[in-house]
């Protein structure tokens, strides 16, 4: 009797739907080596019976697509990043079977230092790279790993060192970091080469399997497409051209040494956070408790849409007091968007944050026209005032800019928060007076519910307190500057 | 399938024609010489591969020399 023994793998899906008409084969050109590989590797997660625990990283490349080929969990990322990616992946399922397949364009160019950290923190993945010593996909551009003196559409005259350097030779680069457990090269240009491929290439799933570490299987492959040859003399064309830059072998291999890596990557339960930030003791169980209650806005308007603007120096506390609203707003089932601009200084140079809290749902967290601005030094209020929308407010620190606005059709708050805030015990928590004054003015979120967000962002428990007391007296002063405003009828 | 075949052979080869884009590499791979291109033409244009119907050891160098995912089944005997 007649049995099958060589047949379509399992783990491809039964019918490719890419595109209407065909449904049966690959996409890759005819003698592709890509399509060797994805036998390869498709044959191995049957053989090891992980098809439901695989998940396939295809990259930018013409592999592109092979998600429409592995009946496996896919993921396509962004060119050069899949093994961030399936960094990401593994350590959220440290179960999964995690296959970041990359081309030498992909790898080598674009992704270099992607491949490099992930190798050096000897992340527990499959690599699969695939080097055709071109960028197929594109049209044949040179590629990192292209030859001395071959012709791609990039260098028509040859790849000259003196113009475009030398082949990188990824395996060995690899092997010389600490992390990586495994990394060997093959080729696939005669039935032996492809069985060691074939070996390779299920030793370093195997290992994944075992939880063993980082392993890289570099492929010599075949692109008849971008090298101008025939099928069958691209299998000359890798034995002449790539093996003498490319030598085959091992040159890595602990996997018997190295132990199961995920388990010693313990996540942080969730009830040692606190103690983890020093939030324990009786202050932190209420700031603790402060992190998951939300508060109604029982007191608010039930819609709003406030678009701000929080502008001033870098060391102010700006982008936190954006931090603030953003949080207290979402957990009171707002929508809220919190996008932060600062230049490269830490301290001195100027920052500023676009907030966005709405009822309805946010198209864009850049805010270009506030409804209102937060300005706490003199070049925010300058720079940002005229973006304010008619009927809008400018809040702005009047202990540090000596101006007002010149703007009549908005509406203005001069608040002295820095002054307000060394008399409270520190002018750093200018930021907090004048989040206090902004919900006295618009009472757009509730206050108590605000001061909860505020218990439980704070860092540094000795500024709690000062913090709290912050916002209270801009809240106060708000409320006194409207009572004020009512009375004289402004 | 085989089936109805002689059966003295150790293995048989079957490719599946409209799965084939006429590469030639299981032609240049089997070590029998099993394997050649139809004069004929596929669905899509290609002279495909074919199996001769004899000397077929069944050791699968083909399926692993083609790149398609389906268009070669090897059987053994
Ligand atoms: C960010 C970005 N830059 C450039 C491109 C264009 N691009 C698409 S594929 C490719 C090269 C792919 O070459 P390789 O990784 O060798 O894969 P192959 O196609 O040879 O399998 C490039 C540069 C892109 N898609 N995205
Ligand atoms: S261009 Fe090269 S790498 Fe891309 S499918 Fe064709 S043969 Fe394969």
């Amino acid at each position: 009797m007649y049995a099958q023994t060589f047949q379509r793998p399992r783990s491809f899906y039964g019918q490719f739907d890419r595109k209407p008409g065909d449904h049966l084969t690959t996409h890759y050109c005819p003698g592709c080596g890509h399509g060797n590989i994805h036998k390869i590797v498709a044959e191995a997660i049957d053989d090891f019976g992980a098809q439901d625990r695989t998940v396939f990283v295809s990259p930018v490349g013409c592999s592109v697509f092979a998600y429409y080929y592995f009946d496996v969990g896919n993921l396509q990322v962004a060119h050069g990043r899949a093994p961030a990616v399936a960094t990401a992946v593994k350590r959220a399922l440290p179960d999964s079977l995690v296959i970041s397949y990359q081309g030498d364009g992909d790898l080598a160019a674009i992704g270099g230092n992607e491949i490099l950290h992930a190798a050096n923190r000897g992340e527990d993945i499959t690599v699969i790279f695939v080097n055709n010593a071109i960028y197929g996909m594109t049209g044949g551009q040179m590629a990192p790993t292209s030859l001395i003196g071959m012709k791609t559409t990039t260098t028509p005259m040859g790849r000259v060192v003196a113009n475009d350097g030398f082949p990188v030779r990824v395996a060995e680069l690899l092997s010389t970091l600490e992390g990586p457990t495994y990394i060997e090269r093959v080729a696939l240009y005669d039935n032996k080469t492809r069985a060691k491929a074939r070996k390779a290439i299920r030793k370093a799933l195997q290992n994944q399997i075992e939880g063993r570490g980082f392993s890289l299987v570099e492929v010599l492959s075949p692109c008849p497409t971008g090298w101008g040859v025939t099928p069958v003399d691209s299998l000359k064309w890798i034995e002449e051209n790539m093996l003498p830059n490319f030598p085959l072998g091992v040159f890595k291999d602990k996997s018997a040494e190295r132990e199961h890596r995920t388990h010693r990557r313990q996540a942080i339960a969730i009830q040692d956070v606190p103690g983890i930030l020093g939030l324990n003791g009786n202050a932190g169980n209420e700031r603790s408790a402060g992190i998951l209650a939300g508060g109604p806005r029982t007191s608010c308007p039930p819609n709003v849409d406030y678009r701000l603007k929080i502008a001033g120096f870098g060391g102010q506390g700006l982008l936190f007091l954006g931090r603030l609203l953003a949080e207290a707003g979402m957990r009171q089932n707002l929508h809220v968007s919190w996008l932060p601009s600062y230049g490269p200084e830490m301290r001195g140079g100027t920052a500023n944050c676009h907030v966005n809290i709405s009822t309805t749902e946010i198209g864009s967290p850049l805010v270009s026209a506030p409804t209102v601005l937060i300005a706490m030094n003199k070049p925010s209020l300058d720079k940002f005032e005229n973006e304010v929308v008619g009927g809008g407010l400018i809040i702005y620190d009047s202990s540090l800019i000596d101006h007002p606005p010149a703007r009549s059709d908005v509406e203005v708050i001069a608040l002295p928060a820095t002054e307000m805030a060394d008399k409270i015990g520190s002018a750093k928590s200018a930021n907090m007076v004048a989040l206090g004054a902004l919900i006295g003015k618009t009472n757009m979120l509730d206050k108590d519910a605000l001061l909860h967000v505020v218990r439980s962002m704070t860092k540094k428990v000795a500024l709690l307190d000062l913090n709290l007391r912050a916002v209270e007296s801009g809240f106060e002063f708000a409320r006194a500057n409207a009572a004020e405003e009512s009375l004289w009828g402004v | 399938m085989p089936e109805g075949k002689e059966k003295k052979d150790r293995g048989w080869t079957e490719v599946h024609s409209e799965e084939c884009k006429g590469c030639g590499l299981c032609i240049e791979a089997c070590p029998v010489c099993g394997m050649h291109l139809s004069d004929k033409l596929n669905g899509r244009g290609y002279h495909f591969g074919e199996y001769q119907g004899h000397g077929c050891t069944g050791c699968g160098v083909c399926f692993y020399a083609c790149p398609e995912p389906g268009a070669i089944t090897v059987f053994k005997n």
